[in-house]
């Protein structure tokens, strides 16, 4: 009798096993066709939006920066809707990993934080038979200074004071320096409590470039992907210090400003020495990249930006994703739908998506050029 | 399939099936030979595998390494020049891992003392079962409710510990900042290996032959004197090992440290500071961001943990294999 009950147990239990392992099954099949039947559809334009799909077809692999996955991810639905038949594989990793990727041949495009370094421009070489890597500036973003301290809705810093914040040299919020920028602010007798990334980050790299730039004698640190201060408290990713800072009372950290927005966390105007302080916003962020300069040469479009720019409204703490691609020499496969993605994702269409997800357009002049480059890649 | 032969019955030894004589018999025996013997050779070959890959990725990090492996208070293998060091690593591990022990064994023994030989029948066992579902908890949801729940609520307690036993320089917290430090990390551990320390101890001391505990009843101990007597003497080398056991997981747990710590590197002994490492949390941490180098250089890391466990655990064969002879039990 035990024994009879055991078995018809173990019989339900394997029906179960072999329904739930059929449903798997079918839903792998169901994908495998519909990449199958409509593989064959490719290079048409669709009617329901202005995305000129040319010869684009097939897989485009691409890796890189995790802080334009956002973007990335509703260009792609978008264009895989407009365009049937295009795969847009885009894996957020890191931007030294996109680099790497790009120069082992292994994907179209590789989107980073920061552009190619000289010796990076020579190992690919070897990729782009008769060319190189070049840098396409593709999406812009604010990086917001998040902080949360109970009874101060808005606070005014600037680069001296931010840069002796995260260096621990400015140890309590109603310290003179802080009281100095916002007269009139009730600043508590508490201890500042700054937060930063655990893990290496082109978030914290460009912070470091920023706060190198427009408060020197402040901060003496090299530009690096890996935290450079001692103290202050860690955690791992943008979204781990936003909640650290949504949580702690006394706290301060530097994240994309979606963070900020989706949490509402309250962030720090800058006061760049310009008429006004200025807010963390997209539109803020694109005058400022408007201040760059183009240092590349050729199609290679990298931009110095301007971190001390005091022009209204222009908020300088900003990061630039540029999506790398070869000149001359990509392959023939993935070519058509690298140009075709990179078109439309440099159209004003794409760039306008760019504001709805909290990133910051391309400035046009710098634009113009990335859609001429984007044209002529062979 | 398995289940069509009968469970009730006792396998038939080897020696009967092969003077039985039959055909099916002997094929049987000899399939069942050379898997259970392919099965321990896969072990070995495993182990050797994992040493061997662990050995050639990290020795080509370490040749390239510009700072001392052992001493440097830093790890950045992507900077110029690439320079790391596992001191700050080893420290947090052995330190959180001690601070668990300190606090789960002493509980644990309570624990498994209380359901084998206070409890009430129906009470035991309905604890001894909430106590194993502890360990069927994920690592990560320990990691989630230490962030969010034990770092805030520790906030007092350790102002509490500062206040009155900060001259012991452990507790004394000198620099701001919650409660994301190794000792709260040494906490969350010893919530997290209360359950296989509790279970394994518990089934020891039920193991304590009747026999000793009535003779030292009728002696005239108390109860509390026949578990001195008889009980823990017997148990002990069983404790040990359920600790060793508790040691290994406290020792390589990544996800909770890692949601919980705020990671720095630097060696404090003021054990309340925010900062410290351990290698499972940095290895979880770094992992994603690092290039091939930086890979290679947490797998060295990961070597230096590797030995550590190991060393633990052959210290605790070495403990168990000595006091073997002195009493009954040898889990």
């Amino acid at each position: 009798m035990k024994l009879q009950r055991k078995n018809l147990l173990r019989a339900t239990a394997l029906g179960a096993l072999a329904v739930s392992g059929a449903l798997v099954l079918t839903a792998c099949g169901s994908d495998d066709n519909s990449g199958g039947t409509t593989g064959g559809n490719g290079g048409k334009t669709s009617a329901a939006s202005n995305i000129k799909c040319d010869d684009a077809k097939g897989q485009l692999p691409a890796s890189g920066s995790s802080a334009q996955k956002n973007a990335m991810d509703l260009w792609a639905k978008n264009y895989m809707a407009g365009c049937s038949g295009v795969e847009i594989n885009y894996k957020s990793s890191s931007s030294g990993e996109g680099i790497v990727a790009f120069n082992q041949g292994t994907v179209g495009f590789a989107g980073s934080d920061s552009a190619l370094k000289p010796e990076e421009v020579a190992d690919s070489k070897k990729i782009c038979k008769g060319g190189q890597g070049i840098n396409l500036p593709m999406v812009g973003g604010p990086i917001a200074i998040g902080f949360h301290l109970e009874g101060v809705d808005s606070l005014t810093l600037d680069a001296p004071t931010l840069a002796k914040i995260f260096d621990g040299k400015i140890k309590k919020w109603n310290d003179p320096a802080i009281a100095k920028l916002n007269s009139g602010a009730k600043l508590p007798d508490k201890a500042i409590q700054a937060f930063h990334r655990s893990e290496d980050s082109g978030t914290t790299q460009n912070l470091g470039k920023y706060l190198g730039a427009a408060a020197p004698s402040d901060w003496k640190y090299e530009a690096e992907k890996k935290w450079p201060a001692p103290g202050g408290q860690a955690a791992s990713g943008s979204s781990g210090v936003a909640a650290q800072v949504k949580q702690v009372d006394g706290s301060i950290g530097y994240f994309e400003l979606s963070y900020a927005t989706s949490q509402s966390i309250s962030t720090v105007d800058i006061n760049t020495g310009g008429a006004a302080p200025v807010k963390a916003t997209p539109e803020n962020a694109s005058k400022a990249i408007a201040a760059a300069k183009i240092k590349g040469t050729g199609k290679d479009l990298a931009l110095d930006l301007d971190y001390t720019t005091k022009a209204e409204g222009a908020y300088p703490i900003v990061l630039v994703t540029y999506e790398i691609v070869c000149d001359k020499g990509n392959k023939a496969e993935t070519l058509p739908t690298v140009k075709s993605f990179l078109n439309y994702t440099a159209s004003d269409e794409g760039q306008k998506l760019l504001t709805e997800a909290g990133y910051a357009p391309i400035p046009t002049e710098i634009n113009a050029k990335v859609r001429e480059a984007i044209a002529s890649l062979s | 399939m398995a289940s069509t032969t009968p469970i009730d019955k006792p396998p038939a030894p080897p020696v009967a099936l092969k003077r039985a004589g039959t055909k099916s018999g002997r094929a049987g025996d000899k399939v069942f030979l050379g898997l259970s013997k392919g099965s321990g050779i896969l072990l070995l070959v495993l182990m050797a595998s994992i040493a061997v890959f662990l050995t050639y990725r990290a020795s080509l990090a370490v040749s390239r390494n510009e700072g001392n492996f052992f001493t440097t208070f830093d790890w950045n293998p992507a900077g110029d020049p690439p320079v790391f060091g596992i001191a700050v690593l080893l420290f947090g591990t052995i330190v959180s891992s001690v601070i668990a022990m300190a606090i789960a064994v002493p509980v644990a023994v309570g624990i498994a003392l209380f359901i084998s030989h206070y409890a009430p029948r129906k009470l035991a066992a309905p604890l001894a079962y909430v106590v194993d579902l502890l360990a069927a908890v994920p690592s990560i949801v320990y990691g989630i409710w230490g962030a969010l729940v034990l770092v805030p609520y520790l906030e007092g307690p350790n102002l509490w510990l500062d206040q009155f036993f900060g001259w012991t320089y452990l507790f004394e917290k000198t620099e701001v900042g919650v409660a994301r430090s190794l000792f709260t990390v040494g906490i969350l551990l010893a919530i997290m290996i209360l359950p296989i320390v509790t279970s394994v101890s518990r089934e020891v001391f039920l193991q304590v032959p009747r026999m000793n505990e009535e003779a030292a009843l009728a002696l005239g101990a108390t109860r509390w004197e026949v578990i001195r007597l008889s009980v823990l003497p017997f148990g002990r080398s069983g404790v040990i090992s359920a600790s060793m056991l508790g040691l290994g997981r406290a020792l390589g747990e990544t996800m909770a440290v890692a949601t919980v710590l705020s990671p720095s590197f630097i060696i404090s002994g003021h054990l309340l500071n925010p900062g410290g490492g351990t290698f499972a949390q940095n290895i979880a941490a770094k992992f994603d961001e690092a290039n091939e180098f930086g890979r290679d250089a947490l797998i060295a890391s990961g070597l230096v943990l590797f030995v550590l466990t190991l060393l633990v655990n052959g210290a605790a064969r070495l403990i168990i294999a000595r006091r073997k002879e002195y009493s009954g039990a040898n889990a």
